[in-house]
């Protein structure tokens, strides 16, 4: 026989297919399924990360409960405004009204956070110093938050 | 009967004009199809964000609002506003302060009366060429068909890589899982039909989502009536948050 001094090439080969074993078995089990579909990345993040919860409602979910405050809202200066802007996150609310209610913020704090005069500010928004404006009146003894025109 | 190659083409023409006028008339009939949640296709998606400076007042609703959208940890920013003051000497030496990254307002200052001044809101700027997903060594950030740069945080090693990558300085470690963390465009929220939660919240519409694939987002009147900039254009990272009427001390 040619190769009659073959049997330690066997053995290599041998040691050498049990390797690729591992590296496959080890490959298999710490890279992630999918990985690089759609490039280097795991595919299944995109919908791991659209799955996470929504906390804000958005405007056209609170329209559809409070229609008759959103039309004096929507007629008046704040129109643009969505309700939680003031009234903070509301998708608990909309999944249990009763055991989630929304903020009802304090005017006195709530109002100058945009109306309060800053040099920062665009000069077309309307904006007053409150002390000399108000003193100590809580801003909705005049004006009303959903209508707050005059 | 023997068909020949004209006719075959000519019956094969005939189909096709047909098919697409019953295609059309069928539209007509039925309306627009319908966006369906369930049926988000990312590549009908190019996702951005555009910005007028012009109508920001700092109220810093949208920190909040991020905030409370995303459980961002006190003191960590997802998003966060900036107030420049330039003195008109010193075009080039802004003074910028950005108190808790405007989440509670801004104190009003006084001290420079005669200064240049206007708010900056920040936030990623979702490059489509992002320096911070070329960093990553493990393939845990990456940009998303649809054109939002995002983090797998069950694969982020915690490196911190990335974060000295972005010029923009819109990355964080989230000190309570030791893994990144920043802006996902409220990718929760996009792929629901939902506007983000910091436009949601914005009083004067200064920030808005834009598809910049859907030929009908206002986002392209946007961009071709204004005056409109990215930061650091020289990076050439593919900024696409847009920015109107920015003033050149802005970084």
């Amino acid at each position: 026989m040619r190769f009659k001094d073959s049997e330690h090439l066997v053995r290599l080969a041998f040691v050498f297919a049990a390797g690729l074993v591992l590296f496959l078995a080890v490959r298999h089990a710490i890279v992630p399924k999918g990985f690089g579909e759609l490039g280097h990345y795991r595919p299944g993040a995109l919908k791991d990360i659209a799955a996470l919860p929504v906390k804000f409602a958005g405007r056209t979910t609170c329209e559809a409960c409070h229609d008759e405050v959103a039309k004096v809202k929507n007629e008046g200066k704040h129109a643009g405004l969505s309700c939680e802007v003031c009234h903070g996150p509301a998708a608990a609310h909309t999944q249990d009204p009763t055991e989630h209610a929304v903020n009802k913020p304090d005017p006195k704090v709530l109002c100058v956070r945009c109306h309060e005069a800053d040099p920062a500010r665009p000069k077309s928004f309307p904006q007053v110093v409150s002390k000399d404006h108000a003193g100590d009146v809580s801003c909705a003894e005049c004006h009303k938050p959903h209508s707050p025109k005059l | 009967m023997e068909v020949t190659r004209r006719e075959a083409l000519e019956t094969a023409g005939k189909f096709i004009i047909l098919s697409g006028a019953a295609r059309v008339a069928f539209n007509e009939l039925h309306g627009e199809p319908v966006a369906d949640p369930e049926k988000y296709t990312a590549a009908e998606h190019w996702w951005g964000m555009t910005i007028d400076i012009d109508k920001c007042i700092g109220c810093g609703k949208c920190v909040e609002a991020c905030a409370a959208e995303n459980g961002v940890p006190d003191g960590y920013f997802r998003t966060w506003i900036e107030r420049y003051r330039v003195a008109d000497n010193e075009p080039d030496n802004p003074h910028v302060d950005s108190p808790n990254g405007g989440k509670d307002g801004f104190p009003v200052l006084n001290d420079m009366p005669d200064a240049k001044s206007f708010f900056v809101p920040k936030l990623c700027n979702h490059c489509a060429d992002s320096p911070c997903v070329q960093a990553c060594p493990v393939g845990a950030t990456f940009e998303s068909p649809d054109g939002v740069v995002l983090v797998d945080q069950t694969y982020c090693i915690g490196c911190r890589y990335c974060i000295q990558a972005c010029p923009y300085g819109c990355r964080y470690l989230d000190p309570r899982k030791n893994v990144v963390d920043k802006c996902t465009l409220c990718y929760h929220r996009i792929t629901k039909g939902l506007v983000t939660a910091c436009v949601e919240v914005c009083p004067t519409s200064s920030r808005q989502l834009a598809d910049l694939k859907n030929p009908k987002d206002p986002v392209h009147k946007f961009m071709r009536e204004n005056h409109v900039e990215v930061l650091k254009p020289h990076l050439a990272t593919g900024a696409k948050v847009f920015y109107k009427d920015m003033d050149e001390a802005v970084r």
